[in-house]
């Protein structure tokens, strides 16, 4: 009790009682509240919308948007919900995000190691096409989501033209020095006759030496992701 | 001269107490706690860009914090004042006008550069001195252009809820503004006759309102400290509106009858 407030004592009984109800009620709500599925990912904002919502503040409005597209589809490492995902809203939910931020790599890290990693051909395609139109406008900044799309053309849907189609884009339109030899060099790397696990070791390995990883949540991602393969490719030798 | 300026700095140190005993040092640390364990948590659910999100996050939280500190600071301190009659009693003694307004002005633009200079810190965390600097120095110019226009609006409205609601209008408006220009002027924009009125009628809104999309950016933050031009570009308008704002409340000060 202070000088300016009575004993809670005072307070009346149908008071706490109201309070108590409305909390409930509160928390009732919110438990029992759904939570958002893979289908509900409503259409992208449209051209500078998402520019406009920021209030000047692109860089961080653009990063959230990617965690609230992330919402839909990452509960409990559930890929089945990547599949019922509506794939042409997310791209253009990914195009919306990366126009509000360019410099940001998070949409083109997500469409080519989430998006375009789904066991659906139709869908793998749509994400590993936008990568490649994403590319376009930006070579020297955006090759590696390129590389990736190159290895997961030729080894997930094992269609060589599509990822020779990439390897070239990626040795005709970067020019930067920073950009390394072994990326310039992807053709040989999509023609050599070795497995997808060789092939994302050197891709990973060849990143890290660029240091092109300096993020700790990409790199376990990444080691996660390496892991998996792993297992799925020794599995699979084993049946 | 001299004591005109003594008048004005007495009446800046009083605002500044002021400050210190309303409870604002909590709020500020309240709201530096709350942001960077909100841009921690977000950080977790990120796969990638950790850290840029956790800094632009951090950013933007404490930039839109320390504006709506620094307003609603402002809006009620200068109300209160005038329903206690403050403002005729420092008037009955030999200070101008222009004293009392310029001095509580100073005095709340000096609780924004530190509030700047506080909001600042925690960003040192992860980013580059140089580039912290660059931030906080225009976040502190952003925070004395909402004392202005907060000081400006409580003067002249003399009501508490449609002052904070022009102060915060003027300031959304300031940063989104840009965006409603780059839209209504976009290639999905109609070429009709009434489209060309809109994208007039915003032109000249534009003038009137000050760039803030421009300034305090979290890109200085996340991918290069900007160059000394394009830092000028963003901090001196701000600098030239504050100055605007301090005028026109000036004006109406000096117009009302008391």
């Amino acid at each position: 009790m202070t000088r300016d407030h009575r004993a809670i004592a005072e307070i009346p009984w149908p008071v706490w009682i109201a309070l108590a109800l409305c909390l409930v009620l509160q928390f009732a709500w919110r438990a029992t509240g759904p939570a958002p599925s893979a289908e509900d990912l409503p259409s992208a904002p449209r051209g500078g919308m998402l520019r406009l919502a920021s209030f000047g503040e692109p860089a961080a409005a653009a990063r959230l948007a990617m965690l609230y597209v992330q919402a839909f589809d990452l509960h409990a490492n559930n890929s089945l919900a990547y599949r019922r995902l509506d794939y042409a809203r997310l791209v253009a939910w990914l195009g919306a995000i990366l126009d509000a931020d360019p410099r940001s790599e998070y949409p083109l890290f997500a469409a080519a190691r989430v998006y375009a990693e789904v066991p659906d051909e139709g869908r793998a395609r749509l994400a590993l096409e936008f990568i490649y139109e994403e590319f376009s406008k930006d070579p020297n900044r955006r090759w590696p989501w390129l590389t990736h799309a190159a290895l997961l053309a030729r080894h997930r849907l094992k269609d060589l033209p599509l990822a020779l189609r990439y390897a070239s884009a990626i040795e005709q339109r970067t020019t930067s020095d920073a950009v390394p030899l072994w990326a310039r060099q992807m053709k040989i790397f999509i023609l050599e006759d070795m497995n997808e696990l060789e092939a994302a070791k050197i891709l990973l390995g060849g990143l890290l030496a660029a240091g092109r990883i300096a993020d700790p949540a990409e790199r376990r991602f990444l080691q996660g992701r390496l892991d998996q393969l792993e297992r799925r490719l020794r599995g699979g030798k084993e049946k | 001269m001299p004591a005109r300026l003594n008048s004005a700095a007495t009446l800046a140190r009083f605002a500044l107490v002021e400050a210190r005993r309303s409870g604002l040092p909590w709020l500020a640390v309240a709201a530096l706690a709350a942001a960077i364990a909100l841009a921690g948590f977000l950080s977790q659910l990120a796969l990638t860009e950790s850290l840029s999100l956790q800094v632009s996050v951090v950013a933007a939280l404490l930039r839109a914090g320390a504006v709506f500190v620094i307003a609603s600071h402002v809006a009620a301190s200068t109300l209160r004042e005038a329903n206690d009659k403050g403002i005729e009693l420092a008037l009955s003694m030999p200070l101008s006008r222009s004293a009392y307004y310029l001095g509580r002005l100073a005095g709340f633009a000096a609780l924004g550069a530190a509030l700047a200079a506080v909001f600042s810190l925690p960003l040192l965390l992860w980013c580059a001195p140089y580039a912290v600097l660059c931030w906080g120095v225009s976040l502190a110019a952003e925070t004395v252009l909402m004392a202005a226009a907060a000081l400006f609006f409580s003067s002249a409205l003399a009501q508490l809820a449609p002052a904070l609601a022009a102060s915060v209008g003027l300031y959304l408006l300031g940063r989104a503004i840009g965006a409603i220009q780059a839209i209504a002027s976009g290639p999905l924009a109609a070429d009709s006759a009434a489209q060309q009125a809109v994208r007039r009628s915003l032109d000249a809104v534009a003038l009137l309102v000050p760039r803030l999309d421009l300034a305090t950016r979290s890109e200085w933050l996340l991918y290069a400290a900007p160059g000394a031009g394009d830092w000028l570009r963003g901090v001196a308008p701000l600098v030239v509106y504050a100055a605007l704002l301090a005028a026109a409340g000036l004006f109406d000060f000096h117009r009302r009858n008391l």
